[in-house]
């Protein structure tokens, strides 16, 4: 069985009630709209591998992956500060109903944006905990109302090799080109991601426009997203190009399927010096393992 | 310069990267995973070295100077150094001191067998580098074993190469820079073989 015991992670984690811990002071300094954050409110009681402590902010917007601009883990930080996310568009084609090319502001325009902290697994064996701010991805997708036809959605990072100094060698094949299959991109938990920490998202995290799909490793959240399609056949996906035996389509986090290189039984939070064990699904089974039943995660990583 | 005193500056040069990591350490520059960090500078500085150690020779045909033979085991020794430091990072962070998930790493991940193996080597030729080990061993068998400073370096690219997800651009100027060295002491090693096989007018048969 694969698919192990769902686990006992009571549900309020991933919602967007604000868990933040009060030591992050720089946030109350920022003065941010903080209606949902109630200061000296005392954390959900977690065992201490689970429990929901946002990473600092220098390591959610100086330690990422965003070979769009360099490979090194702080390198994005560095060559995005020039990086123009306005005025910015989202081509939405394929098998949709009403093709077009939307302003980002207009895409979201009367949805409710959410707070959501999440778990956050990069396939490399490090994780973190993220307060994103978004808009759930469903509600987008009801909005472009795709046709009966369409079974996955892809979603296309900007191409641009003058802002975008690491597409300027092929160290992975450009565009970077992610995709979920419909009904896990209808899953609550699937995020178009606009914020982190409620500042507008820094360019080096993928703004102005990002997926987070928080059970699935790092890599299958696209960032900074110019085109929306929704296909029939399931899209090729660039890390499944780049190495198709280490990177599957689903890239869901599973601690009993190993990296042909590393394991992924464990991971390191950042913050913390000792390994933790890696949760089933990222410890979102309750959610998600209902879309996989029946399926062989060892064949379908 | 006297011998002792070019020793002292190889310490000082040799234990600058720790240094450096130290520094780093208190000022909070380790990045966001600083085992890694760790792990990935010690290992490199371990490369770095071993390659130092094979200039060695030619260094010294080139200049003449044969004193500088006399620093080679304490420069291939902090290779060691740094190697062990690597692998105890990785053992006490990343395994959590659990030797059986180390014997699992070895058996099941190429990279790390890989890795393991050149550090066994280097620990082999670490050991055996005092001089009465030398003596006790004899100069024939110790010379054979030493050959493996050879392999080690090749295996150590490797070893950085795999452990790589998928820019390999820094493991292949390290595999360049190694290719380079061997290149040198091969054309030094066949220009040796001919000079003193072959003396000069005789006729090659």
């Amino acid at each position: 069985m694969l698919i192990g015991r769902p686990d006992d992670i009571s549900s309020s984690e991933i919602t967007d009630e604000s868990l933040y811990w009060t030591r992050r002071e720089w946030l109350a300094a920022a003065g941010i709209g903080m209606a949902a954050f109630l200061p000296g409110r005392p954390l959900v009681r977690l065992s201490a591998s689970q429990e929901l402590v946002p990473n600092k902010w220098e390591e959610v917007t100086g330690y990422n992956n965003f070979y769009e601009f360099g490979t090194g883990k702080e390198d994005p930080a560095e060559n995005a500060t020039a990086f123009k996310t306005r005025p910015w568009t989202i081509a939405v084609d394929g098998e949709v109903a009403k093709p077009g090319t939307f302003d980002v502001e207009s895409l979201f325009k009367g949805l409710t944006a959410e707070e959501r902290v999440y778990r956050f697994r990069c396939v490399e064996a490090w994780s973190m905990v993220v307060p994103w701010n978004g808009y759930p991805l469903r509600d987008v997708i009801k909005r472009l109302n795709p046709t009966s036809k369409a079974r996955y959605v892809e979603f296309t990072t900007l191409l641009d090799p003058k802002q975008m100094p690491g597409q300027r060698y092929d160290v992975l094949e450009w565009p970077y080109v992610e995709a979920l299959r419909l009904d896990e991109a209808m899953n609550p938990l699937a995020l178009l991601v606009t914020g982190v920490y409620g500042k507008p998202l820094p360019n080096q995290n993928g703004a102005p426009v990002r997926l987070i799909t928080p059970w699935k490793y790092g890599f299958k959240g696209g960032k900074s997203i110019v085109r929306i399609r929704f296909t029939e056949q399931q899209p090729k996906t660039t890390w499944n190009i780049a190495a198709p035996h280490e990177y599957g389509f689903y890239a869901n986090v599973n601690p009993e399927v190993d990296h042909p290189r590393w394991s992924q039984a464990t991971e390191r939070r950042l913050g913390k010096l000792i390994r933790q064990k890696t949760l089933m699904f990222n410890g979102y089974a309750d959610q998600v393992a209902s879309l996989y039943t029946g399926m062989d995660l060892r064949r379908n990583y | 310069m006297t011998i002792p005193r070019i020793k002292g500056l190889v310490w000082l040069a040799a234990l600058a990267p720790l240094g450096v990591l130290v520094w780093q350490g208190l000022h909070d520059d380790l990045t966001a995973d600083p085992v890694k960090y760790i792990t990935h500078f010690t290992g490199r500085t371990a490369l770095i070295i071993l390659f130092i150690t094979l200039c060695i020779t030619p260094i010294r045909r080139v200049t003449g100077w044969n004193g500088i033979v006399r620093l080679r085991r304490l420069v291939g020794l902090f290779s060691f150094f740094y190697a062990v430091i690597h692998l105890l990072i990785y053992l006490a962070f990343d395994r959590g001191f659990v030797f059986t998930e180390l014997g699992k790493d070895i058996a099941k991940r190429p990279y790390i067998t890989i890795g393991f193996t050149a550090w066994l080597m280097l620990l082999a030729l670490a050991v055996t580098s005092p001089q009465a080990v030398l003596r006790k061993m004899g100069g024939k068998r110790w010379r054979a074993l030493h050959r493996l400073v050879y392999v080690v370096p090749v295996l150590g690219v490797i070893h950085f190469t795999w452990a790589q997800k998928k820019d390999i651009h820094l493991p292949l100027m390290y595999a360049a820079v190694l290719g380079g060295i061997y290149a040198i002491r091969l054309a030094m090693w066949a220009r040796n073989r001919i000079g003193f096989g072959q003396p000069a007018g005789e006729p090659v048969n």
